[in-house]
């Protein structure tokens, strides 16, 4: 009834307050079916002592119950992450499960994607949030078409960080030679997919066993040959994304609405001596910095599809009270500007002269998440940034063959399809790469009638561009 | 590291590059060691509370732009004050632009209502209640065996989201908080009935959520969904948020029933064997004064409760809700039917 209190890890989280300055890190799971990745997760969530007593206890009965023998105190930990209850009956995960837990260096998000029900669907929702992927592989297995399919969805993606478990290693005694061979296959698929090797992502090998915990908090003295860090200590130490990408590429902000209280003010605004009549002409666009990051006085294009970029200066970056001087992704501000354009929501603000010509021909790969087939000649919505448009589907010219990496003859794509396909916009859309640009490179395909979110897309170049190639305004 | 300062400081650079500080320079140095990456280009990083505020202020943002007509559930409980907190960031310096909707269980802490009324009035808000005694009173509703009213909240609920037609409603749920909401989407969307499919989910890709519903429909909006109760505590503390008393340590009248410490009072009346004794308790969470248990615990101020959570070894809802101790699906079933 008391709160049992665990005095030496509040210590080691509050003391000298690191958890103030932990940043947020994201990563997903993806594996085939009995790899081990429900363990494995439980394993990460237990060992780092994010399961706490009462949650412990449910799962220790139901292990109980079914008979279970392993270890962590005869504790089934794949039954931390079942959700639903028919998961539970079933024994199977269904849906992409969030889980968080921190250590004193950083705060996790983990999105828990399942493998063998609809594995690109999941995987795409997981990845496409992720800095970083834990691909699971049976030490016993070696790499299978599943590990290709899950490798190439992860490159399409543009996962910064993609780590390969290699689960079980205490069934195959530990072999340093087995682990080789695996790794050795691994980083053959990646060559071929360009993964790890294109300058935008990574690829690492861990050898691990979940369900003994060697390699995924610590380092285990059972595999001497390997001289890495364990799982957890790669997770800690990645770079995530925006830490990446903020530098590298250029500031894009999509305006979601503007900021003009007309002498509506809030009263704590009021309160701290703000002056009614001096804020009646306040006008702010409000956003959040999908990418890179933006100064006050920093020459900036307004995109409004259909006109010209208007250029201008950024004169203020609010954010409830305070004026800052500078603001980087992924952070949520209101930016007033120079100029009194009409800006509205579904604009996007830009460094100026960074983003090529806005376009109403939409060529791109899409990822079928829907029951409902992809037909040619189909009317679709298209969400980019904070605009949706109506679109027609002109063509599928092919689908991936996930497992070859080969493009084959295609009209329509289904569910867990991914193909490529040219559409026509109703209105032109400050278009970018996905390949550069994960945030206003992506896009949904919706359903007009229902709403549904049909497919992920990611924006490829016109045929005949050039891929670096931008366009100066 | 991180932004300090949110409302004091007027003139204040967010960024601290890695180079500035040696420890953040030391720990940059040993990612690089561990990732050979050809990119060492000072990088700008924030704290994991700001990436989640600005995660939290662009989904509110999102649904105030896509939808006629949001409405905020705000109980005075913490989450949903966070929620009211991060709206009025969202959109200064305007108001918040949604009333807010409160589902009183008639069973509610006076000192909670109290808390409530007071909020809204400062910041000029409509408030919104959704009675369950009326509609008991109306027989629209009938008292539970075990008296608590928790499960009866969604009658009223979903009258008050279809008789002010709002489209989208905000609420504080966490997925942290339990396994069926660990599932659910940011945007939730909820049929006529105010169901929800947890196998027929649509998927929630990148920082693009798809808010489209049909007539009768509508959606709810979780925009702290990443955050877990440490979360909370830490953004209370650092934004000093103003929170009912009884989320801190106080001397109260309580019972023992199931495990918890009830507390006494019009509506939770300890049977006859079980004795009264005062104690110094405080509450992890304030629902319906039915089914609500608070915990011995000491921690008078913020940053008591702060280390506290970080210690605690028991969930939140496990230490104090009786309603989702009736099975391992509680959560799960009432949420299917269309709770919040």
């Amino acid at each position: 009834m008391s709160t049992e209190i665990d005095t030496a890890r509040a210590a080691a989280l509050l003391d000298d307050a690191p958890l103030a300055h932990a940043s947020l890190f994201r990563f997903a799971t993806a594996g085939s079916v009995d790899d081990g990745k429900s363990t494995l997760v439980g394993r990460l969530l237990h060992d780092s002592k994010a399961i706490l007593a009462d949650q412990l206890d449910a799962v220790a009965r139901t292990s109980a119950d079914r008979g279970f023998g392993g270890s962590a105190g005869g504790i089934d930990l794949a039954l931390l992450t079942d959700g639903l209850r028919a998961e539970r009956e079933q024994g199977i995960t269904i849906d992409v499960a969030y889980r968080y837990f921190a250590t004193d260096r950083r705060s996790f998000i983990l999105a828990d994607c399942p493998g063998h029900v609809q594995y690109t669907k999941n995987t795409v929702t997981g990845a496409s949030t992720a800095d970083a992927v834990v691909v699971l592989i049976d030490a016993r297995k070696g790499v299978l078409e599943q590990t290709r399919r899950h490798l190439s969805v992860l490159q399409l993606l543009r996962v910064a960080h993609v780590i390969v478990a290699v689960n079980k290693i205490d069934l195959v005694d530990f072999s340093e030679s087995v682990f080789r061979e695996i790794e050795a296959d691994v980083q053959q698929v990646g060559r071929e997919l360009g993964l790890g090797s294109d300058g935008i992502t990574d690829l690492l090998v861990v050898p691990v066993s979940a369900l003994d915990g060697d390699n995924v908090v610590e380092r285990s003295e059972r595999t001497p040959w390997y001289t890495g860090p364990a799982l957890l200590e790669v997770l800690e130490t990645l770079p995530a994304a925006d830490e990446l990408e903020s530098h590298l590429e250029s500031f894009r902000f999509p305006v979601q609405l503007v900021i003009r209280p007309q002498g509506a003010l809030a009263p704590d605004a009021v309160a701290g001596g703000l002056d009614v009549e001096a804020y009646r002409d306040y006008r702010a666009y409000a956003g959040q910095i999908t990418e890179g990051s933006v100064k006050v006085g920093d020459k900036v294009s307004v995109l409004t599809p259909g006109q010209d970029p208007r250029t201008t200066t950024v004169t203020g970056i609010d954010f409830a009270g305070a004026e800052l001087t500078e603001a980087v992704a992924p952070q949520s501000v209101a930016l007033r500007l120079a100029d009194e354009f009409d800006v509205a929501r579904g604009d996007t603000i830009a460094a100026a002269g960074t983003v090529r010509e806005a376009s109403a021909d939409l060529y791109a790969a899409l990822c079928w998440l829907s029951p409902k087939p992809l037909r040619e000649g189909a009317k679709v919505l298209v969400k980019h940034g904070t605009r949706t448009v109506q679109a027609l589907v002109r063509s599928v010219s092919g689908k991936l063959d996930l497992a070859t990496f080969k493009l084959e003859g295609a009209s329509s794509l289904e569910l867990n399809d991914i193909g490529h396909a040219q559409l026509r916009l109703a209105a032109p859309l400050p278009l970018e790469n996905y390949l550069h640009h994960r945030r206003t490179g992506a896009f949904l395909v919706i359903d007009p009638l229902d709403g549904n979110t049909l497919a992920a897309g990611l924006v490829n170049d016109h045929p005949g561009d050039h891929e670096d190639e931008r366009y100066s305004i | 590291m991180s932004i300090e300062t949110t409302n004091e400081d007027l003139e204040l650079s967010v960024l601290e590059l890695d180079a500035d500080s040696p420890k953040a320079a030391h720990r940059a140095s040993e990612e690089r060691a561990s990732v050979s990456k050809p990119r060492g280009e000072a990088v700008a990083r924030l704290s994991s509370l700001d990436t989640l505020e600005s995660e939290a202020i662009h989904i509110i943002r999102e649904v105030v732009a896509e939808f006629e007509k949001p409405a905020l559930l705000f109980s005075g409980g913490k989450d949903s004050v966070v929620m009211l907190h991060l709206a009025t960031k969202a959109f200064w310096p305007g108001k918040v632009p949604f009333p807010v909707l409160h589902v009183d269980t008639g069973h509610n802490f006076p000192e909670v209502i109290d808390f409530r009324d007071r909020t809204v009035e400062r910041l000029g808000l409509k408030l919104v209640v959704g009675s369950v005694q009326e509609f008991i009173d109306s027989g629209e509703l009938a008292e539970r065996a075990d008296g608590t009213r928790n499960p009866l909240q969604t009658v009223p609920l979903l009258d008050a989201i279809q008789r002010n037609k709002f489209d989208a409603v905000f609420g504080g749920g966490r997925r942290d908080e339990d396994k069926a909401r660990a599932k659910e989407r940011i945007l939730s969307l909820r049929d006529e009935f105010g169901q929800w499919d947890p196998r027929n989910q649509r998927p929630e890709l990148w920082n693009l959520y798809n808010g489209r519903h049909t007539v009768g429909q509508h959606v709810r909006a979780f925009p702290i969904s990443n955050w877990t109760e440490l979360d909370v505590w830490r953004y209370i503390e650092r934004e000093n948020i103003e929170l009912p008393g009884l989320y801190y340590a106080h001397d109260r009248e309580v019972f023992a029933r199931d495990g918890m410490w009830r507390a006494v009072g019009e509506v939770s009346q300890p049977r006859p064997d079980e004795e009264v004794i005062t104690k110094t308790v405080r509450y992890r969470t304030v629902g319906d004064m039915s089914c609500t248990g608070a915990v011995e615990s000491a921690a008078a101020t913020v940053r008591d409760v702060v280390i506290e959570v970080a210690a605690s070894t028991i969930t939140e809802r496990g230490a104090t809700r009786a309603d989702d101790r009736i099975s391992e699906a509680a959560m799960e079933d009432r949420k299917k039917d269309g709770y919040f």
